[in-house]
Order: C-alpha cells, then sequence, then structure tokens
C-alpha cells in the first residue's frame, strides 16, 4: 500500500505546530466567510491569498484549503438559525434544518449538519487519497490533445447539467474565455483585444473577477432581499450532542448514498450546490419518513449537508490530478498553486510528493479540526450575525478591496472590482452561472495552449481529437454532454406532440 | 412598503434583451479584434485569433438566441427585474462604494474606508456619532495594524499618513 506509506509521510508535513495553529486559524476564518453574508468560499480564498504569498506552500494551502473547510461547515449554521443559507450549498439544509430550530431543536440539527458534513468530507478525503495517484499516474500519458478533450469535457458537462439555462452557461463561459484571452499572447507575442488599453496588457486576473462577482455581487444581492435577522437561538451542550450523534447512525444508507452523490458531482464540475440538492431530493424519495421531509427531519439535514461537503471536497481531485478545478473555489487554490510555482497535474504527484501529500493528510486534520470548531462555538458565529448590517456591509465592501488591491498593489484593479460586482449582480439576476465563467478564465490560457498545441501536432486535423480511444471517447462523451440539452428539448416536444 | 416601492423600475424582458445585447456586442468585439490579429491557420499554426475568434461567434450566437428567446417571453415582461424600493437599496449601496473606491487614491485606504463605514452607521444605521467615529476610527485602525504591521503588505496611503509619518 504506496498510499498509506505516503500518507503517513503527509502526516508528518501537515502535523507541525505551525501548520495546525493555520488549520485551526483557517477554519476559523472560513467559518466566519461562510456566514456572513457577500463572502464566501471562493472569494473569502481569494482575498485571503496574496496573505500567504510569503509563505511555504503546503503551510499556504493548508491554510486556504481549511477556509474552505470552514466555509462548507459555516453555511448551515446561518440556514439552521437564520433561514438564511450563508452559501448556495446550503440552500436545501434550510427545507428541513430551520424548522428543526423553529421546534426548538436548532441544537440537534446544527449537531447532524456539522457529523454529517465532516463524514461527507471524509469519504470524500478517503476516495480522494487512494483514487488520485491512480488518476495522476493514468494521466501521465496524456498529451496536449487528452488534455483539452478533459478541458472540453468539463466545460461541455455544465452545459449538460444546466437545468435549461444551456445558452446562459455557454455565454458566461464564452465571456470567461475571452476576458482570458485578453492581453499579450504568449505564443505569437501579439496583443489581444487590449485596445490600447496599458492596464490590459496583463490580463483580467480571475482573482478579482471572483472577489467583485461573488463578494460586491452577493452583498448587492442580500441588501436587496433586505437583512432581518431574526432566529433561534443556538446552544450546543454535550448532552445534544451525544443524543444526536446517536440518532444518526440509523440515517447510514442516507449518508451513504449522499457520499456517493455528492463525490461523483464534485468530480464531474457539477459541484456542490446541485450535488446537494439532488441528495435532499434522493433521501426524500427513499426515505421512510419521505413525506414529512420539510417539516423538520433530521434526515433532511443529513443528505444534503453530506453530499455537499463530499462535492465540495472531492472538486479538489481533478484540480491536483489534471489541473482541472471542479468548483470556484478549487479554481481559486489552482490559481494559488500556479501563483507559488506550482504546476497542477499528474507531475505534482512525481515531483511536489511532499506537497501533494501534506495536502491530502491535512484534509483530514483540517475537517476533525473544524468539526471540533463548529461544535463548540456556535453561539461565537450565530453572534457575529447580530452585528448591525450598516456596519459589517461596509467592512465586507473594505475587505473586498483590500483584497483586489493586494493582488497587484494596483488601484485598476479595485476599480475593476466594482465593475464586475456590478456585472456580476445582473447576471446572477438573470440566472447567468457564474462558475463557468470564472473557471474558463482560469483555465482559459491553458485550454488553449492545449488546443493550439493539439492543433499543431496534427497540421490543422480536428481528427486527432478521435485519434485514439481515450482521447475520441472523451470527446464523444464531451459532445453528448454538450447537446443534451437540446435532446431533452426535442425529446420533451415529441413527447407533447 | 408602499405601492411606489413596489413598482418594477425594470422589466426582468427588458434587462434580459439588454443584457444579451451587450454581451452580443462584446462576442463581436472579440471576433473582430481575433480578425485583426489573424484567425486563420499561418505557417506556423494557428494565428492568435484562431481561439478566440470562436469564443466570439459561440458568445454571439448563445446571446442572439437568448435575446430571440426573450423577445416572445411574455411572463417575463410582467415581472419585475427590481422594484423601486429594492433599486433605491442598492444604489445607497452602489454609489457610495464607488465614491468610496475613487477617494483611495486621493486621500488613502485607511481614510477612505472610516468615512464610508462612518457614512454608512450615520445614514443606514442611525448611530450617535460618538459610536459613529469609534466604530469607523477603530475598524480602520485594527486593518491597519492587520495589514501593515502583521503581514506588512502596503496599502495605498493618503496626506494623513503622510503627515503621522506612517509610511
Amino acid at each position: 500500500m504506496e498510499e498509506i506509506t505516503s500518507l503517513l509521510n503527509g502526516f508528518s508535513v501537515a502535523l507541525t505546530p505551525f501548520n495546525l495553529m493555520l488549520m485551526f486559524v483557517g477554519v476559523v476564518l472560513g467559518v466566519i466567510i461562510g456566514v456572513l453574508p457577500g463572502l464566501g468560499g471562493a472569494n473569502g480564498v481569494a482575498i485571503l491569498l496574496p496573505l500567504t504569498f510569503t509563505m511555504p506552500p503546503t503551510s499556504a494551502i493548508i491554510m486556504l484549503s481549511c477556509i474552505y473547510w470552514g466555509a462548507l461547515f459555516g453555511g448551515a449554521i446561518t440556514s439552521i438559525l437564520f433561514n438564511i443559507p450563508g452559501e448556495p450549498w446550503s440552500v436545501a439544509t434550510t427545507f428541513d434544518g430551520f424548522p428543526l430550530g423553529q421546534k426548538g431543536r436548532a441544537g440537534s440539527a446544527l449537531t447532524a449538519a456539522f457529523t454529517s458534513s465532516f463524514i461527507g468530507a471524509l469519504v470524500a478525503v478517503i476516495m480522494i487519497t487512494f483514487l488520485s495517484p491512480v488518476v495522476a499516474k493514468f494521466a501521465l500519458a496524456f498529451g496536449p490533445p487528452e488534455f483539452f478533450a478533459v478541458y472540453l469535457l468539463t466545460f461541455c458537462a455544465f452545459v449538460g447539467m444546466s437545468k435549461g439555462q444551456a445558452l446562459k452557461t455557454i455565454a458566461s463561459m464564452m465571456v470567461g474565455f475571452a476576458l482570458a484571452a485578453v492581453g499579450l499572447d504568449t505564443v505569437t507575442g501579439s496583443l489581444r483585444l487590449t485596445f490600447g488599453f496599458t492596464e490590459l496588457l496583463q490580463g483580467f486576473d480571475f482573482l478579482i473577477a471572483v472577489i467583485g462577482l461573488f463578494g460586491i455581487g452577493e452583498i448587492l444581492l442580500t441588501l436587496e432581499e433586505g437583512l432581518a435577522f431574526k432566529g433561534a437561538s443556538a446552544r450546543i451542550n454535550v448532552k445534544v450532542v451525544v443524543e444526536t450523534w446517536r440518532e444518526l447512525p440509523r440515517y447510514w444508507l442516507t449518508s451513504l448514498r449522499s457520499s456517493a452523490v455528492g463525490c461523483f458531482m464534485g468530480i464531474v464540475p457539477g459541484g456542490a450546490t446541485p450535488a446537494s440538492f439532488m441528495a435532499y431530493g434522493v433521501a426524500k424519495r427513499f426515505s421512510r419518513d419521505g413525506e414529512k421531509f420539510g417539516t423538520g427531519q433530521v434526515e433532511g439535514v443529513v443528505a444534503p449537508e453530506t453530499a455537499a461537503h463530499a462535492a465540495g471536497t472531492s472538486a479538489l481531485l481533478p484540480m491536483l490530478t489534471l489541473g482541472v478545478p471542479g468548483s470556484p473555489t478549487a479554481a481559486v487554490l489552482l490559481g494559488g498553486l500556479l501563483i507559488w510555482g506550482l504546476q497542477p497535474g499528474p507531475l505534482l504527484f512525481q515531483e511536489q510528493k511532499e506537497f501533494v501529500w501534506g495536502l491530502i493528510a491535512s484534509m483530514y486534520l483540517g475537517n476533525i479540526a473544524g468539526l471540533i470548531v463548529v461544535l463548540t462555538c456556535v453561539p461565537l458565529f450565530a453572534a457575529i450575525l447580530r452585528i448591525p448590517f450598516s456596519i459589517i456591509a461596509p467592512a465586507i465592501i473594505v475587505i473586498c478591496a483590500i483584497g483586489a488591491y493586494t493582488v497587484h498593489n494596483s488601484m485598476f484593479d479595485v476599480y475593476l472590482m466594482l465593475v464586475f460586482g456590478i456585472a456580476g449582480y445582473v447576471l446572477r439576476k438573470l440566472d447567468y452561472p457564474l462558475a463557468p465563467l470564472v473557471l474558463a478564465l482560469v483555465l482559459g490560457d491553458r485550454a488553449e495552449s492545449a488546443f493550439r498545441q493539439a492543433m499543431l501536432a496534427s497540421q490543422g486535423d480536428m481528427s486527432i481529437f478521435f485519434s485514439n480511444a481515450l482521447v475520441g471517447g472523451m470527446t464523444t462523451l464531451a459532445l453528448v454532454l454538450l447537446f443534451w440539452p437540446l435532446v431533452q428539448t426535442v425529446l420533451r416536444k415529441a413527447k407533447a406532440a | 412598503m408602499n405601492d411606489q416601492n413596489e413598482r418594477p423600475v425594470a422589466t426582468v424582458r427588458t434587462l434580459e434583451i439588454v443584457v444579451a445585447g451587450l454581451l452580443f456586442l462584446l462576442g463581436a468585439v472579440v471576433i473582430f479584434d481575433s480578425m485583426r490579429v489573424g484567425a486563420k491557420w499561418a505557417d506556423d499554426g494557428p494565428q492568435a485569433g484562431y481561439f478566440p475568434f470562436y469564443v466570439g461567434l459561440l458568445i454571439c450566437f448563445s446571446t442572439a438566441v437568448v435575446m430571440y428567446r426573450a423577445l416572445g417571453d411574455r411572463a417575463k415582461a410582467g415581472k419585475a427585474f427590481v422594484t423601486r424600493g429594492a433599486f433605491r437599496l442598492v444604489l445607497w449601496m452602489l454609489v457610495p462604494s464607488s465614491v468610496y473606491v475613487a477617494l483611495i487614491k486621493p486621500v488613502g485606504l485607511y481614510v477612505a474606508s472610516t468615512l464610508f463605514i462612518a457614512f454608512f452607521m450615520r445614514r443606514l444605521g442611525r448611530y450617535p456619532w460618538l459610536t459613529t467615529i469609534v466604530v469607523a476610527v477603530g475598524v480602520s485602525v485594527v486593518f491597519f495594524l492587520l495589514f501593515e504591521v502583521w503581514f506588512k503588505l502596503p496599502l495605498p496611503k493618503g496626506p494623513l499618513e503622510a503627515w503621522l509619518k506612517l509610511d
């Protein structure tokens, strides 16, 4: 078992006092980010990324990934106590979590949510431990056509899984690619889409886009919905925790199913949000108490939380092994790797063993740290939400502005952030999905260079994407996914006729 | 909320058409610029505009269909994109934020942040002056200690910091 030895080595890397401290700092920051409106996993990590430039990469990624785990945990708190999902993936948690809180069982709901999150993450981390070396080894044989096929598959999966918004998904994704193309083209040396602006020579930084789209955009949306935090008070004591833990084994099958849904949706870039809804739906259909869902069933909290955390965690698998992130937050982490001078992809497992296994080991430890922090500090985090909006809102905007400025020490980026914020607000309200835009912006250059290299090798012949079983299979699957919404529409019309 | 506040500023359909139109223009710009740098196949391989050209085409295609569909969508014509009351709230956030961002360069980030937070606390929160000043200055001092002292990240500073010899 080579993986076990590597993992043990990873633990020795991750288990230094400094890294343990960073883990707790990361988790606490993450939960705060998850609880606050306008700050989420993706832009929280984006804002804090510049702070880690001077740290050793392993410590930096441990802290940033722990922020991510914290944000995943934090989303549940606001859902259950205030019926306000702190994060999109905790919307499904409000269905049963908030009624439970209203019945005076907020403590059980929170314990169930945190424990399920932990279990979902654990299943996903175990999967990453054993699957990622295999995937990485497999991907070592990949050439440019295979890599382009992987990118194609990732982006077509977005289209295939977008519910009724396939065209908007394509539009948003292509805007991402267009923004990625801005600046100096490294292959030919020509300037693309800069129109004489020197600020645009470097192109658009995706960190700025993330902070604007998800941070400022989110604040504007929250504001419009009106903010009234009236909710159940949170007290978790040992008795409630033990009682809930006794109840939870009853839902083992739901947990298992939700973990499977989550892991799958995380690896293919479906993401945590659809995974949580899907798991809730599946649990409702298969549960004996299915018809009681929505009135405050613990099982209805277990399902979405397990799936969301499993998906959020397993999104790191394709990020590490193939360099293709499964979620916006994974995309930001990937951006971090590039900034620290690490090339994500199969070679990472050969050349940066310490880094990779340190990170994987930290996923186990970080989630344990997360569980401890959230179970013990819930009242503290709930208190953050009682800070009046007129103080917290400008403070968040200040934090976003600082985050945008520190990326390149440039004021232009701060102006850009505001523009992205307005765009994010309008696009979100019109149901344009933002995740494909961010992913395309991050992967644009890499996808394009894979495409160019493949085209160079074949002298412009597209058939290279079908030249062997592997690349052909991936390309075909991608095309099927791409046209899936169209097929569905045609089928529905045929049925109606 | 009175009726005035419930009136829509714009309908979803209008916004849908405007946004699709703007994105279509963006796609067109991408196409033209790609053609300018060359979107064909040169002796040494694909030219710089080869890939973005198709990206632009796809933007134009998808937004054109979105726009066409929105034109015929009656349901969206009756739905408010944003009501007057909500729009006012959004502007209350957006305008001061823009002023804040514009102020960072002349007066420095810390002074601008203090003014920005104080403005919100006075206007939206209606706090007394003393609370406002204590919180607004306090938050900026915490940020200063955090970024300048602890993380050693220099943020934009203005005349006040120069006068206090802090930069």
